[in-house]
């Protein structure tokens, strides 16, 4: 096993989370606590984008740039929110990270609530994950009494509260404006910018909106600089390490803390344990459900944000769902679109009826009804998807587009078999 | 009508907050841990104590998972059916639960112990199959596991709390 540096499960135990005296035993706060006495807000915002910290959440905007969105003189108080909502099917990096050192979340929201010069930080969780909402509010209680939370935070002048915002489970409530919406007590329906949210996000405040895994990165460029970052990367582009979780036909189904710019082969052989016995690597959606297929000939592919953006294809959130030789593609992407005409909120018309007409034609595939013409169709329908106003949609065709560039012979076999070939 | 009790903390919480209405769904929470599920009379109830209107929290109760606009048994079973899941063998896992208990997704055992719903990807894919009971996970599943846990809770279900 190769030995790579941990840098965000450098406190990771089996069976309970670091207590916060682990934690700065470990270096913990120093980062926030040099932030705070020496650098300006504009510095930390500068440090942050020097260290090419991509937002871990699926979209790789850097955050030190939508830090930096902020505008001077923009109003207050202004807001700094977690996106703990982590409903990518597939994704679990953050809950693991919650469970295993809270207050490096918590210190990162400072941090970037610093930067951002917030009053208000809230962290929004998903239902799923109740034991983790327990945990970080105990957790904000302890920062508090240590003086990291709350009014002139170790003497700086600098002030933020952090309170945990429960979601009653929805898969759009991940995305930013319907986050923002869904925290305003409105129905979680996305909005289409301008204005953008750190120009008017909640009740018309500037508010940045950060991914758990990219917040927990910030204590450790903080204390270790920008250069150190970029370096625990195997590859040019890339920077820092990445949590990937690895679920489906491998031995060791887990997260994994890896070097960005690691090798997908390496990911599963080594530190997922190899693939299942019987089992054939065929394809893997390598960050959660709203990404493309990646078939065998991008086994040894290096994950990271740029590499895989060359070739056509999204690192998303490193959720790698690995499927073998053994799987029907089709019926996986049934599956998945099934999810996401469940999920769609159903504001714009594209992606509330286009999803249910691919639904339907893929389910008539599978069960062996499939007519020639259904691959244009597919085909057309899917590229209709990408006019809705956010990400969901055009995240909802990745598998189904990708199952036709890569799988179209799969797909030709169900019509021509008039049936499932794996049944 | 909630007890007083209630009424009267979560009414000094909202007092307490700049925007009221970011309480909602913790309001929706705490009455339907009170009926069981959002009744017709606790939408108004939740309306009232935000000065929203019944149709506002209606449209917030009916968007979310784990909102019940209906009655629902003590334990609530919410299945994953998402593509890891689905590929660990979830299909036969539901097969088994709705024989067992009797009922269909969206159903309710007569003795109001189970409900079965289907829920999408928990975040749980490193122990697939995975279910939910009143929000505590389990998995991986195997049919034998699920019969022990159904018993475990039955039993449970049955004994009188004090």
């Amino acid at each position: 096993m190769m030995n790579y540096p941990q840098v965000l499960f450098q406190n990771r135990k089996a069976d309970r989370i670091a207590t916060l005296e682990e934690y700065r035993q470990s270096g913990g706060y120093e980062g926030l606590s040099d932030a705070l006495s020496k650098a300006s807000h504009k510095e930390v915002q500068q440090v942050l984008l020097d260290a090419v910290l991509l937002g871990r959440g699926g979209a790789a905007f850097p955050a030190g740039r939508k830090l930096m969105t902020v505008a001077d003189d923009a109003p207050h108080p202004r807001y700094i929110v977690c996106n703990a909502d982590e409903m990518e099917p597939g994704t679990f990096k953050d809950r693991v990270l919650i469970h295993a050192d809270p207050h490096m979340l918590i210190e990162g929201m400072i941090i970037a609530g610093y930067g951002a010069q917030a009053e208000k930080g809230i962290i929004f969780i998903r239902p799923e994950y109740e034991s983790a909402a327990i945990i970080l509010e105990r957790e904000i209680e302890i920062a508090e009494k240590a003086g990291y939370l709350g009014k002139n935070i170790l003497g700086s002048g600098y002030s933020l509260d952090i309170v945990v915002h429960r979601s009653a489970g929805r898969y759009i409530c991940g995305e930013v404006t319907a986050q923002l919406n869904a925290l305003m007590g409105k129905r979680a329906n996305p909005q289409q910018p301008p204005p953008y949210p750190t120009e008017k996000g909640l009740w018309e405040r500037p508010t940045v909106l950060q991914n758990v895994e990219t917040l927990a990165c910030m204590p450790h460029i903080l204390r270790n600089g920008p250069e150190w970052f970029k370096k625990l990367a195997l590859t040019e582009t890339g920077a820092g390490t990445k949590i990937f979780s690895v679920s489906g036909r491998v031995n060791s189904p887990g997260c994994y803390e890896l070097p960005m710019g690691v090798r997908l082969s390496e990911i599963i052989e080594v530190h997922a344990g190899g693939m299942v016995e019987g089992s054939e690597y065929k394809a893997c959606l390598p960050g959660g459900a709203s990404t493309r297929f990646l078939p065998r000939d991008f086994y040894d592919i290096e994950m990271d944000f740029d590499t895989m953006r060359n070739v056509g294809h999204r690192l998303g959130t490193g959720a790698i769902m690995v499927f073998d030789q053994k799987t029907c593609l089709v019926a996986a992407t049934l599956n998945l679109v099934e999810f996401f005409a469940r999920e769609s909120c159903g504001w714009c018309t594209p992606c509330r009826e286009g999803l249910p007409y691919i639904r339907d034609l893929l389910r008539r595939l599978e069960e062996g009804q499939g007519e020639e013409e259904y691959i244009p169709m597919l085909q057309q329908m899917s590229k209709h998807l990408w006019s809705s106003y956010c990400a969901f949609a055009p995240g909802a065709v990745s598998p189904v587009e990708s199952l036709i560039t890569y799988f179209e012979d799969e797909v030709r076999e169900h019509i021509s078999q008039r049936k499932c070939p794996f049944k | 009508m909630i007890p007083r009790e209630l009424k009267e903390s979560l009414a000094q919480h909202i007092a307490s907050i700049d925007h009221p209405r970011e309480l909602v769904v913790d309001v929706m929470f705490a009455v339907q841990d009170h009926y069981g599920y959002l009744s017709d009379e606790a939408v108004e109830e939740v309306a009232e104590l935000l000065d929203m209107s019944p149709l506002e929290v209606e449209q917030l109760a009916t968007f979310y998972t784990f909102i019940y606009r209906e009655p629902v048994g003590k334990y609530v079973i919410h299945v994953c059916d998402s593509v890891i899941c689905w590929m660990e063998g979830h299909e036969s896992l539901l097969d088994h639960l709705s024989g067992k208990l009797g009922i269909n997704l969206g159903e309710t055992t007569p003795d109001g112990m189970f409900s079965l719903l289907p829920v999408c990807c928990i975040g749980y894919c490193d122990r697939a199959p995975a279910i939910l009971i009143n929000k505590k996970v389990y998995g991986p599943l195997t049919i034998e596991k699920l019969d022990d846990i159904l018993e475990k809770l039955r039993a449970e279900g049955l004994t009188p709390s004090i």
